[in-house]
């Protein structure tokens, strides 16, 4: 284990991060007190409480997990994109690591990314409404878990994007909708019949849900559910990640 | 002498059809200093891309200091320095900065004795709290030959090495070749220039249209590749060459304006002081002389041909 280069790799993406600090935390720090005050004060005034939940509070999960999602996909697809598209990635293939100490570092730099920005939007969301949470051990695992897996996930976009187009279109086209339509701003119990199992088939549901279930108790699939689903993304991420470097897809020439 | 590198019988076909490199074996000496040489195209970055990783090795074997570059990749690597042909970093940092991440990849602990001395030694020593993209063109090229040296390898890999680097650079750089040399590190570069490799290489190599055409010692190539032509643009037009002048290899260019004198540069006695003495007996009068040596493309024509 070339544990120099995974620290190497990982120190290099968090100065990177560090360079742009207040504008990495301000923008989802903004977005959230934005959501706020449009959910939550002015509408969510008209939607009382749901499931025992103040409307508040109900959103709270759910935009944690709209950044930490669209958070985790573009940071991490621009950390190994960056490098593809400079040329620099040279060295990382000239090095003696292997594809997995490559990956620790890279992924392991965009999930602490993730988890900061989560912690912070949790922190500016109690500025907003006293929400609790009743499970905070089962929260943070979904936090970690949801992080890693996405930020892989955003390795893998970051590989096989050929193009800045490409890179920035995953999130806008797949996770943005999947995320508003997964349930963030409401229960999926309020939708018509026919919408409801619909967005059965939308993963999101399982992990703001999931997620939610760690805050208050409840939720609109049981937890073992979201669990099952969150995992058997993370096992479709690494073989994907394990295919590309088996292959050097999109990596080497 | 020991093999440091030996590549047996590698080829390279990309996903676009083009055959790159074909079946190529190629033995390197510890300690040597060895020129690739050819045209653009020739196959001489796929050649260092495969040894390197950067290019996937599909057919052949290559062995870098006793370790298999594919099975033993790790091993292999850590003696490897590659400077690329392009300059690539990630220009927000530092240089220090980057120093210290080159040297982690390659599985060394922290060592800023060793960085330091590598920064003074090209120069970048001042700048190592600067960011990369503030530095010139020539300074970033040469902080890609400090990053290949970061982690101490044995054999180091310098693709085109002096493109875009002014003429007084460019003598710095050999200076520095030579000194790496000297310090025992195994070093093969590549070239479009002829005076380059004559300049620096133990051993050179051509390369062309993916074939590895020869590989000879640099003097014993020079004798081969030795021919050149003194061209004198005479102040008259000459109709004939003065039969006194016949001992000469000698023939008139550009209706008679031009005499070209064709002699071997690598001879005890190349003609040339005796020729000039010989054009002022006879009366002959020049404006202006210079001479050239055979182009790359003549020598691959020759060498082409020479080799079934
Ligand atoms: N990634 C790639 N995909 C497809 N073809 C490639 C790739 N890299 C190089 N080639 C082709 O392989 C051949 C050899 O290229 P290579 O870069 O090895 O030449 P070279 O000798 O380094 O040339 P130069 O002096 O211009 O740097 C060329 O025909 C080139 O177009
Ligand atoms: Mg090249």
């Amino acid at each position: 284990m070339n544990l120099h280069a995974v620290q190497a790799i990982y120190h290099f993406e968090m100065a990177r991060w560090f360079r742009t600090l207040g504008q990495s935390l301000f923008s989802p720090v903004l977005s959230t007190s934005l959501y706020f005050i449009v959910f939550g004060a002015a509408i969510g005034g008209q939607m009382g409480v749901i499931e025992g939940v103040s409307y508040g509070a109900f959103i709270v999960p759910g935009l944690v997990m709209l950044s930490i999602l669209t958070e985790s996909v573009s940071n991490a697809s621009f950390g190994i994109y960056m490098p593809k598209w400079s040329g620099a990635i040279y060295e990382i293939l000239s090095a003696p690591v292997s594809p997995f100490e490559v990956v620790l570092g890279f992924v392991g730099a965009a999930t602490t990314k993730s988890i900061v920005i989560g912690a912070v939007i949790l922190m500016t969301a109690r500025l907003f409404v006293p929400y609790e949470i009743q499970n905070p051990i089962l929260m943070a695992a979904f936090l970690v878990l949801t992080a890693f897996t996405f930020c892989l996930f955003g390795f893998v976009l970051g590989v096989w994007a050929d193009n800045w187009e490409k890179l920035s279109i995953a999130p806008l086209l797949i996770i943005t909708p999947l995320t508003f339509l997964g349930g963030a701003f409401y229960s999926i119990g309020m939708l018509p019949e026919f919408w409801r199992t619909v967005a059965l088939f939308n993963p999101v549901v399982y992990l703001i849900n999931g997620f939610r279930w760690s805050f208050y108790g409840t939720a609109d699939v049981p937890v073992w559910v979201s669990l099952t689903m969150i995992t058997g993304f993370l096992a479709l991420c690494l073989s994907l990640v394990w295919w590309i470097f088996r292959t050097g897809y999109r990596l080497k020439a | 002498m020991s093999v440091i590198l030996s590549i047996e019988g590698v080829s390279k076909t990309y996903a676009t059809g083009v055959q790159a490199l074909q079946p190529t074996d190629l033995s390197i000496n510890r300690g040597e200093i060895f020129a690739l040489l050819g045209p653009n195209g020739a196959g001489k970055t796929s050649l260092i891309g495969l040894v390197c990783g950067t290019v996937r090795l599909e057919a052949g074997r290559i062995i870098a200091d006793g370790a298999d570059t594919v099975r033993q990749y790790r091993r292999a690597r850590a003696k490897i320095g590659l400077v690329p042909q392009e300059v690539s970093t990630d220009s927000f940092e530092t240089v220090w900065a980057t120093m210290r991440f080159s040297r982690g990849l390659f599985g060394l602990s922290r060592n800023d004795a060793h960085l330091e001395k590598v920064l003074k030694s090209l120069s970048l020593w001042e700048k190592r709290e600067a960011k990369i993209q503030t530095l010139s063109g020539g300074m970033k090229r040469r902080l890609m030959i400090a990053k290949a040296l970061s982690h101490e390898p044995s054999i180091l890999f310098l693709d085109e090495p002096s493109a875009g680097v002014d003429v007084e650079l460019r003598r710095d750089m050999w200076a520095m070749v030579r000194g790496l040399r000297d310090s025992g590190v195994t070093i093969i570069l590549t070239t479009h220039y002829i005076e380059e490799a004559e300049e620096l290489a133990d051993r050179i190599g051509v390369i062309n249209k993916g074939r590895l055409i020869l590989v000879e010692e640099k003097t014993t190539l020079m004798k081969r590749l030795g021919g050149r032509k003194l061209k004198l643009h005479l102040a008259q037009p000459l109709a004939s060459i003065d039969p006194r002048l016949a001992d000469f290899n000698l023939t008139l260019e550009q209706d008679g304006r031009r005499l070209v004198y064709a002699f071997d540069s690598v001879a005890e006695d190349t003609g040339v002081s005796r020729l000039l003495r010989s054009l002022e007996a006879v009366g002959v009068d020049y404006k202006d002389l210079h001479t050239e040596q055979s182009s790359l493309e003549d020598i691959f024509v020759s060498l082409v041909s020479q080799i079934p």
